[in-house]
């Protein structure tokens, strides 16, 4: 697809990936314009219908990032977020969603530069899946 | 060993055999009700019933291939709070694994309960047992186990077992206090009672019926009935995998979906006291949906169908014990059930779970581990 730019939905915590995209802002590193983020008090509030709905709503992908096991500003949200995550790359790709279309990472309030390349590499990875089937098609 | 009793049947009526069984388990003092299916008025049909009167068993019917609900809801209902008393409940193999699932969910607690539980050879949808039962209620029932004994089969006129029943590979109640056995025996001639708990031996005890082994056939009749059900279940999964795995297909599966969510109502794992399916979150503007509909130029309305199955199998499929009450409820005939059973055997396989299987076995969204499925984040954790 020519000029095709990925809508990449980041679900990211307040206390570690959110004030990472911070610094990398704010260290003015240069980043790709495609994520659209979504500040959460915690990766472990994210349920499983948020993901669904973007990925049905036409996002090309959905990233899922918080603090490091351990980091959690809530203890363990950041564990449970993880087991949610498996749950749907378990469901979502048997209905044939790519893998891909899925992301979580861990990213701490101090890895700014993480941050800039996590992104870059998630939209370099989510261009060569091409677009979300759901973009076109109406979702019934 | 288990103790194991033996209930003699008189008449070829088991049914009659298993209201005087019942009769004294609440004579015997211990139980200050009884939870069993009978005939009410409607003879087309059986409902679970509490009972406290041992004289108030005339339309029992434990054996009945039908279950127009999970039962277990209702147990969970009886037990979320004490209720005072102890109460024996008649419950399907697959209502007792819903139960257990619904009480590591802390919606229901087994200490007053006592689990009787009857080797399970199937069910009818609640549409079909209603045109196989006609009027006739417990006559009808025998009816179907004297088929099976003459090696008619389960299939009446044009139809058969609910799909969920030919797939299920849990005919056995193992998790109950008492297990009432049907298969390997001669159900016109006797049926046995196994204790497999403290509680299920010590009621056997206080009956006085006369010890039995279990039937040599049994073994055999279980590994049979085992192996066709796996089979037919194993084809489902493949057929069901193949009818979705893309996008278009299943939307295509779920055509007839209206949206009513009775499949929620009707799961007797689905918990939730209010399902945001139903919540002012998707009670959106008028504005809204013609803004969605500019979108694409077109909108199927009500929306959010697909949506609400793959949320609901993210929500619940780990804890879905396959029972087919979906699949019952669907006014449509959405294969629903089918979707929902193949998912689920993912889903738990991911966790190494499997729903309704044991008390001690942690539902998998509600525990976690410091390190585990390192995967999920490329291999970081």
């Amino acid at each position: 697809m020519e000029g095709y730019e990925p809508t990449i939905i980041a679900f990211v915590c307040n206390w570690c990936t959110y004030t990472a995209a911070d610094l990398a802002g704010t260290s003015r590193l240069i980043q790709p314009f495609n994520v659209r983020m979504i500040r959460m008090m915690c990766t472990g509030m994210v349920d499983p219908k948020y993901v669904i709905k973007a990925l049905l709503e036409g996002a090309d992908a959905v990233l899922i990032s918080g603090c490091h096991p351990g980091d959690c500003h809530y203890i363990n949200g950041n564990l449970k977020a993880r087991r949610r995550i498996k749950l749907l790359k378990e469901i979502l790709p048997r209905f044939g969603f790519h893998e891909g279309r899925l992301k979580m990472t861990w990213i701490g309030a101090s890895e700014g530069i993480d941050f800039a390349r996590t992104i870059k590499e998630l939209v370099v990875e989510v261009k060569a899946l091409g677009p979300n089937e759901t973009r076109k098609q109406m979702v019934l | 060993m288990s103790k194991v009793v033996k209930i003699e049947v008189s008449d070829r009526n088991p049914i009659a055999s298993l209201r005087t069984f019942f009769r004294a388990v609440l004579q015997s003092g211990d139980y200050a009700g009884l939870l069993v299916a009978q005939h009410l008025t409607m003879r087309s049909t059986v409902m679970p019933t509490l009972v406290t009167d041992p004289d108030k068993l005339d339309g029992i019917d434990p054996l009945a291939p039908v279950f127009p609900i999970n039962a277990a809801k209702v147990v969970s209902k009886l037990s979320r709070k004490p209720i005072g008393g102890r109460i024996a409940v008649v419950l399907r193999p697959c209502e007792i694994r819903a139960f257990i699932e619904l009480v590591k969910l802390k919606q229901g607690s087994v200490e007053e309960i006592l689990l009787i539980g009857i080797d399970c050879l199937g069910a009818y949808g609640n549409v079909d047992y209603a045109r196989f039962a006609g009027a006739k209620g417990q006559e009808s029932t025998l009816r179907f186990y004297q088929n099976i004994a003459e090696g008619k089969g389960t299939a009446f006129e044009d139809f058969d077992l609910s799909p969920a029943c030919k797939a299920c590979e849990h005919p056995l109640p193992e998790n109950a206090d008492l297990l009432i056995g049907l298969l390997g025996g001669d159900l016109m001639s006797f049926l046995s009672a196994e204790a497999k708990s403290p509680a299920g031996e010590a009621l056997l005890d206080k009956l006085g019926l006369p010890a039995i082994e279990q039937p040599e056939k049994r073994k055999n009749a279980i590994g049979e009935l085992m192996a066709e059900r796996t089979a037919y279940r194993d084809s489902m999964f493949l057929e069901t995998s193949e009818a979705t795995k893309d996008l278009t297909k299943l939307m295509s599966y779920l055509a007839g979906c209206v949206n009513c969510y009775n499949c929620r109502v009707a799961c007797p794992v689905c918990y939730c006291k209010e399902c945001v399916f139903v919540t002012d979150v998707f009670d959106h503007e008028p504005s809204q949906y013609l803004s969605w509909a500019k979108r694409k130029g077109i909108l199927k309305m009500p929306t959010d169908t697909v949506f609400y199955h793959l949320t609901r199998l993210a929500h619940m499929s780990t804890a879905c014990i396959g029972c087919g009450q979906c699949s019952n409820a669907c006014p449509n005939n959405v294969p629903v059930m089918e979707l929902f059973r193949t998912i689920a055997n993912y889903t738990q396989r991911a966790f190494d779970y499997e729903a309704g299987r044991s008390l001690e076995d942690e539902p998998p969204l509600s525990a976690f581990r410091e390190k585990e499925f390192s995967e999920v984040t490329g291999g970081k954790d």
